[in-house]
């Protein structure tokens, strides 16, 4: 190993993280809120806090909940949480909306949806913009589900960004993954295609009240129907985010997937691939910003120039790469 | 979460814009709040007829920098010394507070020394209140 690089590793913690990580531990609100803060920073002070808090994690139950932009994901959640609370549990919101990326700034309109918990103690809410991440999360969504699981919330709900096709990170985060559906938002064909179909625990078919949810349940069924029997299949709840219709059933279905995953030893399998994705991505990372860094902006302004003067991308990247890649 | 990011720079400054009271004339705190994401801040918007109780939880939840404040209602010297009063019952005490209004001058005056930090009038230009947060906010990490 080289000289020591703070960027790299576990640093050990200031005094200052310590004593808030001591804070969060204890459900201390004003703490957790500075520690989502001090996560989102990405830097020294907390790889230390996650370092501290990490042991103190995995009690929670993860739930993601994604689904195309005004399917009524925030209002459903609102719902949800009140019912959880009625449950006796305490619940922890991670709700995130899109960074703009021309200007860096972003409107942060989840809470609107969910102020009738605001009275709450046993609630927390805190917004999170994307700052950049492409897959429908933040990049310290992660994080911020551990702050809430070491703080002692029983459930740690992660609200996605109105999500594509492909924006499926939500995986890599949540257990219990419930997949928000509104009536007449595409055809058969839509349901056939690869996404956020493929990662559903939990179907719920929202805006039961406007009546009109039985064909999107019908074509939900019988794309199912066409797997087969698989060892979870995933169950179908009509909800209604205006009326309360079907959310008990909704946090059942949620329960009752957890146990599944415990009971078959998939909680732990599953864990296990979390871990996996997350050190990958990582790596991912940390090779990325250590080989930018170490390639010089004249190295990259000549191989600029000599693909636009004729060479192709590929070998300009490759030589690139021999050069400081080794 | 596959994008790598840059040196982190400071991050974005957070703001709560929040209307306390009884009135539902939200187009101000929309045009404010979207002025100030156009600025590369973070906005949490929490909507019309918020009680005290409830923007200072926001703020303690979301830890803010900044609280903005809309009241068109006339009741700013009510409903702006309570939520000065639950933020602190919060230990939220390090926020800076600005409010948008119709806010008499003399009573302006007395918003400040209840810890307001500055009061925007009506046709207040965008940028001056972009600049003014900018400048007041409190640095991150700190």
């Amino acid at each position: 190993m080289g000289a020591p690089d703070e960027a790299r590793g576990t640093d050990p913690a200031d005094s200052r993280t310590v004593e808030l990580a001591a804070r969060v531990e204890k459900g201390d609100r004003r703490a957790v809120a500075r520690a989502l803060s001090v996560v989102e920073r990405a830097d020294t002070s907390s790889r230390a806090l996650i370092a501290l808090l990490f042991p103190r994690t995995g009690r929670a139950h993860l739930v993601g909940v994604t689904g195309v932009g005004g399917v009524g994901k925030s209002s459903l959640i609102a719902r949800l949480v009140t019912e959880w609370r009625r449950r006796g549990k305490r619940v922890g919101v991670v709700a995130v909306d899109p960074t703009s990326a021309a200007t860096g700034g972003a409107l942060l309109g989840d809470r609107i949806r969910m102020e009738e918990l605001l009275a709450d103690p046993g609630v927390f809410v805190r917004s999170m913009a994307t700052r950049g991440a492409g897959g429908g999360l933040a990049r310290a969504t992660i994080d911020a589900t551990r702050v809430f699981d070491a703080a002692g919330y029983d459930v740690v709900v992660v609200e996605t960004i109105g999500v594509g096709q492909d924006q499926l990170d939500v995986g890599q985060v949540a257990e219990t993954i419930v997949v928000v559906e509104a009536p007449n938002l595409g055809d058969d064909v839509q349901a056939l295609k690869a996404g956020l179909r493929e990662i559903a625990d939990v179907y719920a078919v929202n805006k039961a009240d406007t009546g009109s949810t039985d064909r999107t349940v019908a074509t939900l069924r019988a794309m199912l129907a066409l797997e087969g029997d698989r060892d979870w299949n995933p169950p179908i709840v009509k909800t209604s985010a205006a009326t309360g219709e079907g959310i008990a059933e909704l946090a059942d279905a949620a329960e009752v997937h957890l146990a599944w995953l415990a009971r078959s030893r998939r909680r732990a399998a599953r864990r296990r691939e979390r871990a996996r994705a997350e050190l990958r991505r990582l790596l991912q990372e940390q090779l990325l910003r250590d080989l930018l860094g170490r390639v010089g902006d004249p190295d990259l302004t000549a191989a600029t120039t000599a693909v636009l003067g004729g060479t192709d991308p590929y070998r300009c990247a490759s030589e690139l790469l021999r050069r400081y890649h080794g | 979460m596959t994008t790598a990011d840059k040196p982190s720079s400071a991050p974005p400054i957070r703001v709560l814009v929040a209307k306390p009271g009884l009135d539902g004339h939200d187009r101000g705190a929309k045009v404010v709040a979207r002025a100030l994401r156009d600025a590369g801040m973070e906005v949490i918007y929490t909507g019309i007829r918020q009680t005290p109780e409830m923007i200072a939880e926001a703020a303690l939840q979301e830890d803010v920098d900044v609280v903005g404040l809309s009241i068109l209602s006339g009741a700013h010297m009510v409903l702006v010394p309570k939520v000065v009063a639950a933020l602190r019952e919060r230990g939220v005490d390090d926020v800076l507070i600005v409010v948008g209004g119709i806010i008499p001058p003399g009573e302006g005056k007395q918003l400040k020394q209840h810890g307001v930090a500055e009061v925007f009038g009506p046709g207040t230009p965008m940028n001056e209140i972009v600049d003014f947060v900018r400048e007041r906010a409190r640095p991150r990490g700190g």
